[in-house]
């Protein structure tokens, strides 16, 4: 099929080696991308912070060019959800709000396409290490992705997967991070500590933006722990 | 004075960097989420109760006039007085109405959260009259001059340590740091305060509409005592507390009990349906029930947030909060905290001053996903947000965000973002973590991720 | 205007705007769930009397309540004795009952009957407050006392040591059943005072960790006659 893929600013210019996995293991597995480039953020900043109408400039330019999509992976938890929960909320009251509506049932996190959709779990992939694995809240709870990225690790070769204690948010919250620093980093310094007990060497998560807190927080604390996306994981030989 | 978000800042500064706070809150919650987890798995759906009780409390709620006529009518019917508070500041005339009346010389007060609402206590004390907090965690930060730390475990946040230096300095206790002996020397102390109590001052959990009962649910026995002994007892109730019918607590007080503290059932759970009756020889010569509105209807008439008004008070949401956990419960400066206090304080304290609370937030959904009655708390947080902005937008911020959308929809102005971007890394690079550094907010406590040498969109330009 | 016209104009005037029905998008609205939805989603217990008491037992052990069957009276009045000897009990509350009367002839000794009128000072002093109960609740091990049945409102939480005497056909299955049975019994006029008793008084306010005896009795014994 032919797969529109959504990769938000921060992926395109700090992470792109998490979009060009995901494109490698699409068109592996025989599929076409479309590859929208002038959609560069999905409006998440604004609509968060209480700016709607704000959100609603970036928004609907996203809204316009995936109508005719028939399948949309968004290479973030939280720009998934924002897409597929969220914009039908923003457009709610509009004559938008169908079409938020529409697009919402095409929307995919990129695990969840894999496993539940494409019913893939084993990719071929090796990646020889000892991992935890972070859930970002918005794919966790607002998306219910939690089982997807754990099938597919159980496939990777000599991989080994132990969890962390518990499911809590790393403390990124996009602006939060930079409102309330000091909370957001107390919330990184947590997870980073319940990651370094579980003896990984990396963290693995399906939201690069957490990642980008983590290893931000492991690097400032001197933290031998490193990051990696699930995408990335799943290409290595 | 500062304003309630300097304050907040301030102390979410101080204490998000208090590593024994870390510790001795973490460790607290470990033991109520294992424990909490075992009950859960004990349902045999534990979904399906959550639903009914959503249900339950959604129908309470949504014809509370009825229910609230139906409560008072059966309470007025077996001798009750009710009376009807507007605000906080009604309701502590009224309460100080019957305690003058009765000529109180001491009153007895088990945990009731929507008296530090209405801060009757400073009100009773300002007129003289002693009030003792009967909950042992009340009871500690009572003595230490604090408020409640979190709406189910007042003192959370204090070591055995600290409550025997408490106890010592305060009580001339000297009592070792066993938390057993320190208990034993709260319950020494208060035997004799429930016995020479005029008044007895009780809140409420749930009222029951349809039996005209108010339900109590407690482990210490304290609330049992309070309102047994005293002549007078008074119970101070939010009007959202109504269930309809009394089998809704079959529901009710097991969810409250796996949610509040993790266990099966309280310890005491007790249905007070008016004062002492003909041919009962003991019990209240008079129950006094004051229904507190303090803008309650206000946040009804809230279509989209009147589910917050069916909240049970159990503080499950605040347990399982990363922020509450890091900020603590002293934090939000208000009686109400972690997620349903961001959520409600805005509408019942003012939008503009509070909306700092649910903004404060990464908004996780930890909390949602937790709330034995499926209140939407992540999401109001997010309404809050955009209500505040409507109301009062900030023009940087609304501009800066009207400029972002200009550069994001036009890909020819983007596509500079890269190479202006490395550029920028290297002015940034000696600037980094100083106090010059224009993402200090960043970088004081993390590192900067680097612009990649190819983007995504260079990589896709290349490959065509 | 009444402060009550007030608040309960303020009320139907926001009512007027219906609110979305809790968890289901595409339902609208529906009748209030009955007891009998949480019949099925409590924890489980069994439907016969012998699944019943060993739930019960389980609980109350879990709880930390002692809990006896005696086989014959005798064998009560036995254990009781033995209770009052530990215990060094000098002097005990209750109330007049069947039950009650019975256990106050085996263990002899000075007794307030609360139900004859009492002074709450000496009812603190005594070592123990023995009472009836109305029922026993399987699923929680939990004893359902009003202040009708157990001899007031004070006798079942002041002294420290609570003794509750039950028979076999008090023990009911669940939650739900125990509402149904008061709803049966009462119905018509209800005690001012229903409490379910949980376990001896506990509380965890000082560092999460468990003590028991924090205002209610340190210790709670239930006898199934």
């Amino acid at each position: 099929m032919i797969i529109t893929l959504f990769i938000p600013c921060f992926v395109d210019l700090l992470y792109p080696c998490v979009g060009i996995s995901i494109v490698q293991i699409l068109e592996k597995l025989g599929h076409k991308i479309d590859f929208p480039e002038e959609l560069n953020c999905c409006g998440q900043p604004a609509f968060n912070s209480g700016y709607w109408d704000e959100a609603r400039l970036v928004a609907l330019p996203v809204l316009r060019r995936l109508k005719n999509s028939e399948v949309v992976i968004i290479a973030s938890g939280s720009c998934g959800a924002m897409l597929k929960v969220f914009y039908p909320q923003l457009f709610a009251g509009t004559e938008y709000e169908p079409a938020a509506k529409k697009l919402s049932a095409r929307c995919w996190e990129f695990s969840d396409f894999l496993v539940t959709k494409l019913n893939m779990t084993d990719l071929g992939a090796r990646f020889p290490h000892k991992v935890t694995f972070h859930d970002g809240c918005h794919a966790l709870r607002e998306l219910g992705v939690r089982e997807s990225p754990r099938a597919l690790l159980a496939k990777v070769r000599d991989l080994e997967l132990v969890e962390m204690k518990e499911e809590v948010c790393c403390g990124f919250g996009g602006t939060f991070a930079v409102k309330f620093p000091m909370i957001s980093s107390a919330m990184g310094e947590v997870k980073c500590a319940q990651a370094v007990e579980t003896g990984a060497e990396f963290i693995v998560s399906n939201d690069s933006s957490c990642l980008m807190h983590i290893q931000g927080v492991a690097d400032k604390q001197g933290k031998k722990l490193k990051t990696i996306h699930l995408a990335e994981v799943l290409t290595s030989q | 004075m500062s304003s309630p978000v300097q304050q907040f800042k301030q102390a979410a500064n101080v204490v998000a960097h208090d590593l024994q706070h870390r510790a001795t809150i973490q460790t607290a919650l470990e033991k109520y989420t294992v424990i909490r987890d075992q009950t859960r798995g004990a349902f045999r759906d534990y979904a399906a109760v959550r639903q009914a009780a959503a249900e339950i409390k959604w129908e309470a709620v949504n014809h509370l006039d009825k229910y609230l006529e139906l409560f008072v009518s059966k309470l007025e019917a077996r001798g009750a007085k009710v009376h009807w508070a507007g605000t906080g500041e009604q309701a502590c005339e009224i309460i100080l109405g019957v305690v003058r009346e009765k000529k109180a010389r001491s009153i007895i007060k088990s945990k009731t959260m929507t008296s530090e609402e209405i801060h009757l206590n400073e009100a009773l004390e300002l007129e003289g009259y002693e009030v003792v907090e009967s909950d042992l965690g009340e009871f500690i930060v009572q003595l230490k001059k604090e408020t409640p730390y979190h709406i189910v475990f007042p003192a959370m946040h204090l070591t055995r340590g600290e409550i025997k230096d408490l106890f010592n300095r305060k009580l001339a206790a000297n009592t070792s740091d066993n938390p057993g002996e320190l208990t034993m020397v709260a319950r020494r102390v208060l035997r004799k305060k429930y016995i020479n109590a005029d008044i007895g001052l009780t809140g409420a959990n749930f009222a029951i509409a349809e039996t005209g009962m108010i339900s109590i649910t407690e482990n210490e026995g304290n609330a049992r005592l309070t309102a047994a002994l005293p002549k007078t007892m008074i119970t101070l109730l939010g009007l959202e507390k109504i269930l309809p019918r009394l089998e809704d607590l079959a529901l009710f007080l097991p969810m409250l009990a796996t949610s509040g503290t993790g266990q099966p059932l309280t310890c005491y759970n007790t249905m007070y349906g008016g004062p002492r009756q003909p041919g009962e020889f003991d019990g209240p010569e008079e129950l006094h029930v004051v229904l507190l509105d303090g803008r309650r209807t206000e946040l009804l008439a809230n279509a989209e947030q009147r589910d917050s008004l069916h909240c049970i008070r159990c503080g499950a949401c605040l347990n399982v909060c990363p922020i509450f956990r890091n900020i603590g419960g002293h934090t939000y400066g208000t009686t109400y905290s972690g997620p349903i206090g961001s959520v409600i304080t805005p509408h019942l304290r003012g939008l503009q001053g509070w909306k700092h609370l649910s903004v404060s937030s990464s908004l996780c959904g930890a909390c949602t996903e937790t709330c034995p009655v499926k209140i939407d708390l992540a999401h109001h947080l997010l309404q809050n947000r955009r209500d505040a902005t409507a109301q009062k937008p900030a023009r940087l911020w609304k501009l800066g965000f009207k400029f972002f959308a200009f550069i994001i929809n036009r890909p020819a102005i983007y596509k500079l973002l890269a190479p202006l971007g490395r550029v920028g890394q290297k002015l940034h690079s000696p600037l980094k973590s100083t106090r010059l550094d224009p993402v200090y907010a960043w970088t004081k406590t993390r590192e900067m991720p680097q612009i990649a040498p190819q983007t995504f969109r260079e990589f896709w330009t290349n490959r065509k | 205007m009444t402060e009550r016209q007030k608040i309960l104009g303020r009320i139907r005037e926001a009512l007027a705007v219906e609110a979305p029905f809790p968890g289901r998008h595409d339902v609208s609205g529906k009748p209030a769930p009955t007891s009998s939805l949480a019949r099925d989603c409590l924890p489980f217990v069994g439907d016969s009397v012998d699944e019943q008491l060993a739930a019960f037992r389980q609980n109350a052990a879990n709880l930390q309540a002692h809990f006896h069957l005696p086989g014959s009276r005798d064998e009560f009045k036995m254990q009781l004795i033995g209770i009052r000897d530990a215990g060094g009990w000098k002097k005990i509350a209750t109330h007049s009952g069947e039950l009650t009367d019975f256990a106050l002839q085996s263990i002899d000794i000075p007794a307030i009957k609360t139900d004859s009128g009492y002074d709450m000072e000496e009812l603190e002093k005594c070592d123990a407050g023995i009472t009836e109960c109305d029922a026993l609740i399987a699923q929680t091990g939990s004893v359902l006392v009003t202040n009708r049945s157990a001899g007031g409102r004070a006798l079942s939480v002041l002294p420290s040591h609570h003794v509750v005497l039950a028979r076999r056909g008090q023990l009911l299955r669940d939650l739900p059943a125990a509402f149904e049975f008061l709803r049966r019994k009462y119905g018509a006029n209800y005690p001012s005072m229903i409490s379910f008793i949980t376990g001896p008084s506990r509380t965890g306010d000082i560092e999460r960790i468990l003590v028991l005896g924090a205002h209610g009795p340190r210790e709670l014994t239930i006898f199934l006659l």
